[in-house]
């Protein structure tokens, strides 16, 4: 993960990187596609008493402790708030459909499908992303589980299992293979790296029980 | 996904007046889980979502000895999972919350979107309809079929039931109080599913203006009770059938039965003949297993579901069992 965090800056020196260049033409695109329905936006919000939309609405979300103020459309996903408008581009969108759990983020300290819940839905609550659990880039003990036992192919499932694997400790401190099974059935590594994944999961759960350091 | 206004009422009311009188015109948004998806497919294309999270009344999820379970529609199936008065007194409950298998679905869903939820059916989830016909033919009896309905398949439906807790709910004689803009009814939730019989109708009979507030369940403390789910993997699927068993025991004798087969017709699906294989016998496998046949009565096989037959029959004979052996 440290080894993670230092490859932007390389990048950074070359130019920009792929992901940059891909965000900024995707901004560029909606400006100019989204320009009118702000417009409308406006005209839209005088509904029946406290009906909001369809058009964009000002919302606030507090994620990993900090409260972000935007304006989204009543149909935006959490997930898509988080990716397309806050940066934070840990929760994975992949099968977009409550199954997959590349997208877990929590609510409140309970894991969730990120992209299918309603961003305006999570307003008042706490989000947690996979940015939030590791702010100083100190590695958590899921994250270095994951790390000594390969639980990772492509890693694109990754944010979300870390996610799911510490809730599931949150409240199994003691596992065992098949809770452990039971416990992460919300989330899919399509490389099959499960050996990998439970190993770690009872690697950590040990390490938080101060068995290991 | 198409836009839509939003609106988050505080009171029941209040969000029955903001529903319309049309299906489809309005969605009612609970934890999300299969609307959202619905919505993002194009399948629901409402005007308006009326979004119940700020609705503290239908949070309640209480229990009396005498009086039983009241579960607001909002209660999550992990607040249901979590409750000590339901693992206790209504074990099959939790099991039936438990067959969920994901975590964040436990967190998210709820039990009204449990009861409510859309057939997962192939030809309704890609825009075919309901009903999903074809020049006034269901392309189901001849189509990818392997997922859809043993029981209740005379037509013009051909999908499942997809709720988890609607089978043991109905084993348990439990009822649901719908709420519209000019009062409440309460239903018995047997009576709350229909097979629909064209495709302006839904699966149950609740009108487009009404939210389903809460759900009764009578006090079970004599009650042997099972649900037994069979699947196809062991993380998160809908089963491919599910038996709900609650009997009332005397003296190891069946006095009373109830078998409800899930994942097998249109609607959760009363076995009657099962329910008169148990009534009167003190149950032994061989009992059970005939419970298990009897429970098929009427079936038919589509052109790629004829397995579920035998599934039907092996999922009651297995939850007969685990209730009477007091394993849930």
């Amino acid at each position: 993960m440290k080894r993670k965090r230092q490859k932007p800056k390389t990048q950074e020196k070359q130019g920009v990187s792929r992901r940059d260049f891909l965000k900024g033409t995707g901004v560029a695109m909606s400006g100019g596609l989204l320009a009118g329905a702000h417009v409308a936006a406006a005209e839209a919000a005088s509904g029946p008493a406290g009906v909001l939309g369809p058009g964009a609405v000002p919302i606030t979300l507090r994620v990993n402790g900090k409260a972000h103020t935007l304006r989204i459309e009543p149909r935006l996903t959490l997930l898509d708030a988080l990716r397309g408008h806050l940066d934070l581009t840990g929760a994975k969108k992949v099968c977009d459909r409550a199954t997959c759990g590349a997208c877990t983020v929590m609510i409140d300290r309970k894991v969730v499908y990120g992209c299918t819940v309603l961003a305006i839905e999570a307003e008042g609550h706490d989000v947690t992303t996979i940015e939030g659990l590791a702010p100083e880039g100190e590695l958590t003990p899921v994250m270095a589980a994951f790390v000594r036992h390969d639980a990772q192919q492509c890693g694109f499932c990754t944010p979300g299992f870390i996610m799911a694997c510490t809730a599931f400790l949150e409240s199994n401190p003691n596992p065992t293979l098949e809770d452990i099974e039971k416990g992460l059935g919300g989330n899919l590594c399509r490389c099959g790296t499960y050996r990998g994944l439970r190993e770690a999961v009872l690697d950590a759960a040990e390490t938080m029980r101060g068995g290991k350091s | 996904m198409q836009a839509f206004e939003y609106a988050r009422p505080k009171t029941v009311r209040s969000a029955a007046h903001l529903l319309a009188r049309r299906w489809g015109e309005t969605e009612i948004l609970a934890g999300g889980t299969d609307l959202v998806s619905l919505m993002k497919d194009g399948v629901a294309r409402p005007r308006r979502v009326v979004s119940l999270r700020d609705v503290a009344e239908l949070r309640r999820l209480e229990f009396d000895p005498r009086m039983g379970l009241t579960m607001g529609s909002m209660v999550t199936l992990h607040e249901l999972i979590a409750k000590p008065e339901v693992a206790e007194y209504y074990p099959a409950i939790v099991t039936a919350a438990q067959g969920v298998r994901s975590e964040q679905l436990q967190n998210m869903g709820t039990v009204g979107g449990d009861l409510l939820q859309r057939p997962r059916d192939w030809y309704y989830r890609n825009g075919y309809g309901l009903l999903a016909e074809w020049h006034g033919r269901s392309l189901i009896p001849n189509g990818e079929n392997r997922y859809n309905a043993i029981l209740g398949n005379s037509g013009p439906a051909y999908f499942v039931s997809p709720s988890s807790l609607a089978p043991i709910l109905i084993a348990l004689g439990g009822g649901v109080r719908l709420e519209g803009p000019r009062g409440y009814r309460d239903v018995p939730l047997e009576r709350l599913y229909v097979i629909p019989k064209s495709e302006s109708e839904r699966e149950h009979s609740i009108r487009p203006d009404e939210v389903l507030t809460n759900v009764y369940v009578p006090s079970a403390s004599k009650i042997a009770m099972a649900v037994y789910e069979v699947r196809e993997k062991q993380a998160l699927d809908w089963p491919l059938i599910a038996a709900a068993v609650a009997l009332r025991l005397n003296d190891d004798k069946v006095e009373a039965a109830r078998v409800i087969l899930g994942q097998a017709a249109p609607i959760p699906w009363p076995c009657l003949e099962a329910e008169k294989a148990l009534v009167g016998k003190k149950v032994t496998e061989t009992v059970a297993a005939a419970a298990g046949q009897a429970a098929v009565h009427g079936a038919r096989a589509l052109s790629h579901n004829g397995y579920k037959i035998q599934l039907a029959r092996v999922a009651v004979k297995r939850a007969v069992m685990a209730a009477v052996k007091g394993v849930a």
